[in-house]
């Protein structure tokens, strides 16, 4: 696996900016050229180039046998894919919600998942499914959930969650070359900008964030691997995607030394990240958008009770959203927000 | 305000008519005279043959017909005789008597403990054999759990087949699958899932790979007719008609899912083949006991998919002779007489009827080939059972369980798969080989 961006001529492009749209293209755009048997499907993604443009020029340049429209049919999406892998594609269908992804579970979970094992080798699903999930956009309940811990739960998928524009081209890129099916979800509601949590205040554009310099041409970024998005000493922060830049602009806020911990990888898990973080800090906060009951947070939290008890000096914080449908007008009271990372951050440093 | 949590009163007006629901119900329970006169079989030779390219629209007689070739006279008639030479139709047959003689000796080992599961295809031979034989042998299949036929005419070594049936240590899906779910990659057919209907939108992809290819591959799915009911069948009609995908979508059309008749699956409306047309999708119905009419349909499909015509669904109306599966007991829900009632016959003696009506066969010859076949098959199982039988000890060392979830393992599945051993350990001690 070659890591990280290539250094070559790496100064010169160092201040070409993206936003994580862009980027996504970019990876998708790369991988297309570099692999003829990479492919992608999905509702509106051709002509048209996606409802989010993910996919946009993407047909123009690739031709229609390479990027095309599917029916409104996820399980068909995913089936076809299934059977375009064990002919020998790279497919990288796209679900235009993750909220629509449920009709597809079956093909995702009972084969994408199994093929290798249960064929011994004989037949692989090397699928990359991407799907905006998320909300913060004012999607309602049916274009803001983010169903990530149904998929860690499944063995045989891979999960990864990028939080930058840098890391999801790298990511995406090492995605489509894994020969497991991998779930990419992308956050929508940072598409076009970090989001503080702080709905209240304008929106920043990636442009002014360093993380947004996206090297021109081929990287991956390898799965399974977490990002050390800021070194600290009083806390552990674990968190994906959205929530990586709401729990670090909280704990900038309170003047917190956080330790935090972008995972990028849900499955494979990057533990030994993990575990050096809290053995470090001994305290522990958890932030998932995703509803809180059997979330992710639920095993994160496991993970570091069973694997780091002893260096813990407080109980583990979950910080999720509440266990409820993503309401349309209540959004900001559902959302995982500052004030309900605040809270959590007091109980944890409070002796 | 209504309580959400039941009914609405129905209106006290007498004016209007109740509404009635309709459940299904066969014809014929345990206990009752069956009696198929009922059903409208055709004649042999009836039915039109158009040209490959024919639009849908054009194919509703073939569609709510059927599609006949072997007459009573044991002669084949009409324009689908696909006109097959002698040593063809002899291989059709050998094939078609090793696999009953394989589903009898595997049945027997189940009933005697060798195995967990098994699943007969007894009755419909015919469906997956004849169409394996009319497509090349690298066309790409992607099978249900009775399309054993497709295996034994692709020439699969019996034995691997039973080591898979015994999940023992030669069994090359390191016995992590219920007997009957083959794989097989080299013979070009699908693992097999357990999972209804999942194959369908899987064979269109394939196909539409194929075609993005530029290959000159076809793919073929085999679904039951209880089975089109899942959400996954239709997705693939769709798919395959959207991208004019060179696809066939089988459905094998044996009356019965499990306990279930074809009704519950839409059976009482429609013939299976009819949801074709709707999506635009050539249909044929098919004689499922007929071998002849089964090749000639697949051959024909496969003609239209070779030409860029596009997909063909195919119904092969046949009858599900034996249970469900070595778990079923169809005494419990359906006539005893339903199998010899059945107006078309069995698809072995048929076949075998028409080789001996063109003086190709005799019955001296074909006592002495069941013969050979089940010898074949009993020499294979004791050569098999060396292998180990399921049960009989734990085959496959335990750090291959772990092996296949992802390419490499992650941290995690290395934690578990040491837990594994060292259970083992404790279990049987360190003498016992384990891994």
């Amino acid at each position: 696996m070659s890591e990280e961006p290539a250094t070559v001529g790496e100064d010169v492009l160092a201040e070409r900016r993206l936003n994580m749209i862009e980027a996504i293209n970019e990876a998708l755009d790369i991988m297309l050229t570099r692999d003829p048997d990479v492919i992608i499907m999905g509702e509106d993604v051709g002509y048209f180039g996606g409802v989010f443009r993910a996919t946009a020029g993407l047909q123009a340049k690739h031709g229609k046998n390479r990027v095309f429209d599917t029916p409104i049919s996820e399980c068909g999406i995913i089936g076809a894919a299934v059977g375009m892998g064990a002919y020998g594609l790279r497919p990288v269908p796209e679900i235009q919600f993750a909220d629509y992804i449920y009709p597809g579970l079956d093909q995702l979970i009972s084969e994408a998942a199994r093929l290798r094992y249960r064929s011994a080798g004989d037949y692989i699903a090397p699928l990359t499914v991407r799907s905006p999930f998320g909300g913060g956009i004012f999607g309602g309940q049916t274009h803001s959930q983010s169903p990530e811990a149904l998929f860690t739960h499944v063995a045989g998928l891979k999960t990864v969650i990028p939080a930058t524009p840098h890391d999801a081209k790298g990511l995406l890129i090492a995605a489509i070359e894994d020969n497991d099916p991998v779930i990419f979800f992308e956050p929508k509601r940072i598409y076009n900008g970090p989001f503080t949590g702080f709905y209240d205040k304008p929106v920043e554009p990636w442009k002014k964030h360093p993380d947004s310099v996206v090297p021109e041409g081929y990287y991956k970024i390898p799965l399974g691997k977490a990002r050390h998005v800021r070194e600290g000493e009083q806390l552990t922060v674990l968190a994906y995607g959205t929530m990586v830049h709401v729990a670090q602009a909280v704990c900038e806020a309170k003047g917190v030394d956080a330790d935090i911990l972008d995972l990028r990888t849900l499955v494979p898990l990057d533990i030994k990240a993990i575990e050096a973080s809290v053995e470090k800090t001994g305290r522990c906060m958890i932030v998932h958008e995703a509803t809180r009951t059997s979330g992710f947070g639920a095993e994160l939290s496991a993970l570091v009770t069973e694997r780091c008890f002893y260096h813990l000096e407080a109980p583990v914080e979950r910080v999720t959203g509440f266990d409820t449908p993503y309401p349309h007008s209540l959004e900001w009271a559902y959302f995982p927000g500052p004030v309900r990372i605040g809270e959590a951050i007091d109980k944890l440093l409070k002796d | 305000m209504a309580d959400p949590a039941k009914p609405p009163a129905i209106p006290a007006e007498t004016n209007r008519q109740p509404l009635s629901l309709h459940v299904p119900e066969p014809k014929y329970r345990p206990g009752d005279q069956a009696d198929f006169s009922h059903i409208d079989i055709g004649a042999p030779g009836d039915q039109p043959r158009p040209d490959e390219g024919v639009h849908p629209s054009q194919m509703a007689g073939l569609a709510y017909g059927l599609v006949r070739v072997l007459g009573d006279d044991h002669q084949a008639h009409g324009p689908w005789n696909p006109r097959l030479s002698p040593d063809t139709l002899r291989a059709m047959l050998g094939h078609m008597a090793m696999v009953r003689a394989f589903d009898e000796r595997m049945f027997r080992g189940q009933r005697q403990g060798k195995t967990s599961f098994y699943m007969k295809c007894t009755g419909e031979e015919a469906t997956s054999i004849a169409p394996a034989m009319a497509l090349a042998s690298d066309d790409m299949v992607f099978p249900s759990y009775r399309q054993q036929g497709i295996l034994i005419a692709r020439g699969y070594p019996l034995l691997e087949m039973i080591n898979q049936i015994y999940s023992n240590k030669a069994d090359k899906l390191k016995g992590r699958q219920l007997p009957i779910m083959y794989s097989s990659r080299e013979h070009s057919f699908f693992t097999i899932s357990g999972n209804l209907a999942t194959q369908c939108p899987q064979a269109v992809g394939w196909a539409m790979a194929s075609a993005a290819k530029g290959d000159s591959r076809i793919a073929a799915t085999w679904v039951g007719e209880g089975s089109t009911a899942e959400g996954d069948f239709h997705a693939a009609c769709t798919f395959a008609a959207v991208y004019n995908a060179p696809v066939i979508l089988n459905v094998v059309n044996n009356q019965w899912a499990i306990s279930s008749f074809s009704g519950f699956a839409g059976g009482e409306r429609t013939t299976f083949a009819a949801r074709g047309l709707g999506y635009g999708i050539a249909a044929l119905r098919v004689d499922g006991n007929d071998a002849l009419a089964c090749y000639a349909a697949a051959e024909w499909a496969a003609n239209r998919a070779r030409g860029n015509h596009g997909p063909t669904l195919i119904e092969y109306f046949t009858y599900r002779a034996e249970g469900h599966s070595t778990s079923d007991d169809p005494s419990g829900y359906r006539s005893a007489q339903e199998r010899e009632e059945w107006p078309l016959g069995d698809p072995v003696t048929r076949l075998k009827k028409h080789l001996i009506a063109i003086g190709e066969w005799d019955e001296e010859r074909h006592a002495a080939m069941d013969l050979a076949c089940a010898e074949e098959v009993k020499a294979t199982t004791k050569e098999a059972e060396k292998n180990g039988i399921l049960g009989h000890g734990l085959h496959h060392p335990f750090h291959t369980m772990f092996e296949d979830v992802y390419e490499e393992l992650p941290w995690h599945l290395e934690e578990q798969a040491d837990q594994a051993i060292r259970e083992r350990i404790t279990k049987f001690g360190t003498e016992r080989p384990f891994g």
